[in-house]
């Protein structure tokens, strides 16, 4: 995920402080990892640097001065751009889910490999369950729905590998190990 | 505590077995999903617990009392005042307009006629298509019909839930947001859900999973869509 540019898309709105920013990025996006203050104030050291937001004021609450962002016109040239480019789709096939049932098969045995995608699976299904739960829950908000949407997509897409892959493990292992 | 109980249950068409001895708990309120490859007795399993089907040997019981012993009139009337059935086409009555239909269940539990439109009412703006009321099915997209076919299901707020695959033939948005309402309203009733279903994520809606393979339940515990578990070389 792009950091820069998805604060930069919290700033169309309006002149953020980094707090600010944390809060929404956690919000807006609530399955991702959270933001670490470090993480937002080094992202606008950048941005600033590269001319893409301005201080837009200083504002002192109980604790220290805080300094106000907002988006520069390059900065909003710079969001437009990068929300028009289509994200290569999957261009390297390098899951770790995958890398492990390959190095299970060189490096041990069928039931090894098959082993790991039955215990891969159940963790799966667990997550599954969990994110449903969080998803119909009535106090989900759109952005839960819409986190969980995408996350349940991509459980049920390597639910339905692991399946096929436990069926296809023993003609692997016969071409790795003839 | 334990609600629906089926000991070990067999049934067979012809010389096909569809169910070799299943034992099954279900508690009230429960959310309970049958999962498995097509053709391991999912459906045969429902309809005997729902009474429709009697098995051909084991025992179905409702809150201690044997049931696959009654009279096709006393299931009948227990399916009438216990149980709703969900089935995958919502099977409405095409000459009945969404209203009449989802009022059908109560009518027939002799229910006034204005009481019945007035919960039918409130029943189908529950799942979004009050504005359907004088609509017949002919005019509905699937999605609609099965909103309907579900409210009519819930409408005489049954205590067991019994849904055969009620999402799969709707596109993903349309059978989540189906069962989303349908998992909501059923835990705030209390009402017992048995969801029939082939698909992991559908099955993930419930609380608990029964995996059928072969006409039993598989205890591996191996997941929701029961791979198979000594494949061998192929």
């Amino acid at each position: 995920m792009s950091t820069p540019h998805v604060l930069l898309g919290l700033l169309a709105s309006g002149t953020k402080h980094g707090y600010e920013l944390k809060r929404a990025h956690d919000e807006r996006l609530p399955q991702a990892r959270p933001l670490a203050y470090g993480q937002v104030y080094a992202t606008l050291g950048r941005l600033l640097r590269d001319g893409l937001v301005t201080p837009a004021g200083q504002e002192r609450l109980a604790g220290p001065d805080r300094t106000a962002y907002a988006l520069t016109e390059e900065g909003r040239t710079a969001l437009d751009r990068w929300l028009g480019t289509v994200e290569p789709p999957m261009p390297h096939v390098n899951s770790t889910l995958f890398a492990k049932v390959v190095v299970a098969l060189l490096a041990a045995d069928v039931d090894r490999a098959r082993a790991y995608l039955i215990a891969q699976r159940r963790a799966h299904t667990d997550r599954l369950r969990e994110l449903t739960a969080l998803k119909t829950a009535p106090s989900a908000t759109i952005d839960d729905v819409v986190a969980a949407d995408y996350a349940i997509a991509h459980l049920d897409a390597d639910l339905r590998w692991l399946h096929t892959t436990l069926d296809r493990v023993a003609d692997w292992h016969r071409e790795v190990h003839p | 505590m334990t609600q629906l109980q089926a000991r070990g249950l067999v049934k067979s068409y012809g010389p096909t077995p569809a169910l070799r001895g299943v034992t099954l708990d279900v508690a009230e309120g429960e959310i309970v999903a049958v999962t498995g490859p097509s053709g391991c007795g999912k459906s045969t399993l429902l309809h005997c617990l729902a009474g429709i089907l009697r098995p051909d040997a084991g025992e179905v019981s409702w809150h201690g009392h044997r049931i696959d012993t009654w009279s096709e009139a006393a299931r009948s009337r227990l399916r009438r005042t216990e149980f709703g059935v969900l089935f995958q086409f919502g099977q409405l009555v095409a000459e009945l307009t969404a209203a009449e239909n989802v009022a059908l269940p109560l009518l027939l539990a002799g229910t006034g006629r204005r009481a019945a439109r007035t919960a039918a009412l409130t029943w189908l703006d529950r799942f979004g298509v009050a504005q359907l009321a004088d609509v017949r099915p002919g005019e509905m997209s699937g999605g609609q019909q099965q909103r309907c076919a579900t409210a009519r299901a819930l409408v005489t707020e049954p205590r067991v839930l019994f849904a055969d695959e009620p999402t799969g033939a709707l596109d993903t948005l349309t059978g989540e947001q189906v069962l989303t309402q349908l998992v909501r309203l059923a835990r705030e009733q209390r009402t017992t859900v048995v969801l029939i279903t082939h698909e992991p994520r559908i099955a993930a809606y419930a609380d608990r999973e029964i995996v059928l393979r072969d006409g039993v339940i598989d205890h591996t515990g191996l997941g929701l869509d029961a791979a198979p578990l000594a494949g061998g070389p192929r």
